[in-house]
């Protein structure tokens, strides 16, 4: 192993670098800062999903008082959400793909993973508008009852995040086109990639929770 | 210095406490679009009293199976999974929380079985 010349691109790639001969990178931690808040957004995340996925358990039955109208489950189009839970799914793996990619130096395969998984993502906020037409076309606006508007805010901060999401990704193919981020920061990429994977296991959860528990 | 300098062994073994291949990554995600068809067959087939219960652990397995492999935190530092970790669990706490204080406490004759259990 010490035969072989690694460049610093490959080390950082895989965690490595010279600047330690322990491959720890030098903060108390050991690892960078980068990832480590990350994962710390991600987690106090979780506690946003958790509150909205909450709320909407709790109100998902109740119209209140002096309203009316349907539930969004009375109106849930189940194998359309399927289809869109599947496209989701599948931009995970696309997103894992590009992160590989750009770790091996494979730039223009990491383009390609980046923009399909932009892509699978636009599918999937295309669907959620689509659906959430389709609500209101059947009287189901955000103020029509208290489960309605605890329905839309879920779904629509989750549809938030995958935009944000999509916005990052396209962002990231930019910088990668332009020469500005090369594998050396293929740390970057991952990391934009875990807060992808992010809104996946939140859809996971939602799609099982809210569509498919009667 | 160029990369081509790292021997194929050195990366395939790298990769090996990394994460998986591509090949293991495309794997991993038919094992969870078959999951995906299974929850979704619960909607179209009656499964009785295994229906929520089913559905549930699905969803644990597929969130398991992302976080842990898509994600890395099989691979990566114990730190990660314990801040992450930590949050799933507070989410947890605050849904007891609210549940808590708006279903159990508000009914007295108990559990609000419509909006809960």
């Amino acid at each position: 192993m010490s035969e072989i010349v690694q460049d610093s691109a490959t080390q950082i790639a895989y965690g490595r670098t010279d600047w330690d001969d322990h491959h720890h990178l030098p903060t108390n931690t050991g690892l960078t800062n980068e990832k480590v808040t990350m994962w710390a957004f991600l987690g106090s995340d979780c506690l946003l999903f958790g509150a909205l996925i909450s709320t909407y358990l709790l109100l998902r039955n109740r119209v209140g008082p002096s309203t009316s109208g349907p539930t969004a489950a009375d109106l849930f189009d189940i194998p359309f959400t399927s289809v869109s839970s599947f496209v989701l799914l599948m931009s995970s793996l696309t997103m894992v793909l590009a992160v590989t990619a750009i770790q091996r130096a494979d730039m223009e395969t990491c383009k390609l993973w980046l923009l399909t998984t932009a892509g699978l993502g636009s599918i999937f906020i295309a669907g959620q508008v689509y659906e959430f037409t389709s609500f209101y076309r059947e009287g189901l606006g955000f103020t029509t009852n208290i489960s309605s508007s605890a329905f839309y805010t879920l779904t629509g901060f989750h549809g938030v995040h995958v935009s944000l999401g999509i916005v990052m990704l396209v962002t990231m193919w930019a910088l990668v086109s332009g020469g500005q981020l090369g594998p050396e920061r293929a740390e970057t990429i991952e990391i934009i990639g875990l807060y992808w994977h992010f809104v996946d296991i939140v859809w996971i959860v939602i799609f099982a929770v809210v569509y498919l528990i009667p | 210095m160029n990369t081509t300098a790292v021997s194929d062994e050195d990366t395939h073994e790298e990769h090996h406490d990394h994460g998986l291949s591509d090949i293991g990554y495309i794997k991993i995600a038919l094992i969870l679009a078959v999951l995906t068809a299974v929850e979704v067959a619960t909607y179209f087939w009656d499964f009785g009293i295994l229906e929520v219960p089913s559905l549930l652990i699905l969803m644990v397995v597929k969130f398991q199976i992302v976080v842990s492999y898509f994600m890395h935190l099989k691979f990566d530092s114990k730190v990660f999974s314990y801040i992450f970790v930590t949050g799933v669990i507070l989410a947890m706490l605050v849904f007891a929380a609210m549940g808590t204080s708006m279903v159990f406490w508000q009914n007295p004759s108990g559990c609000d079985i419509s909006a809960f259990c």
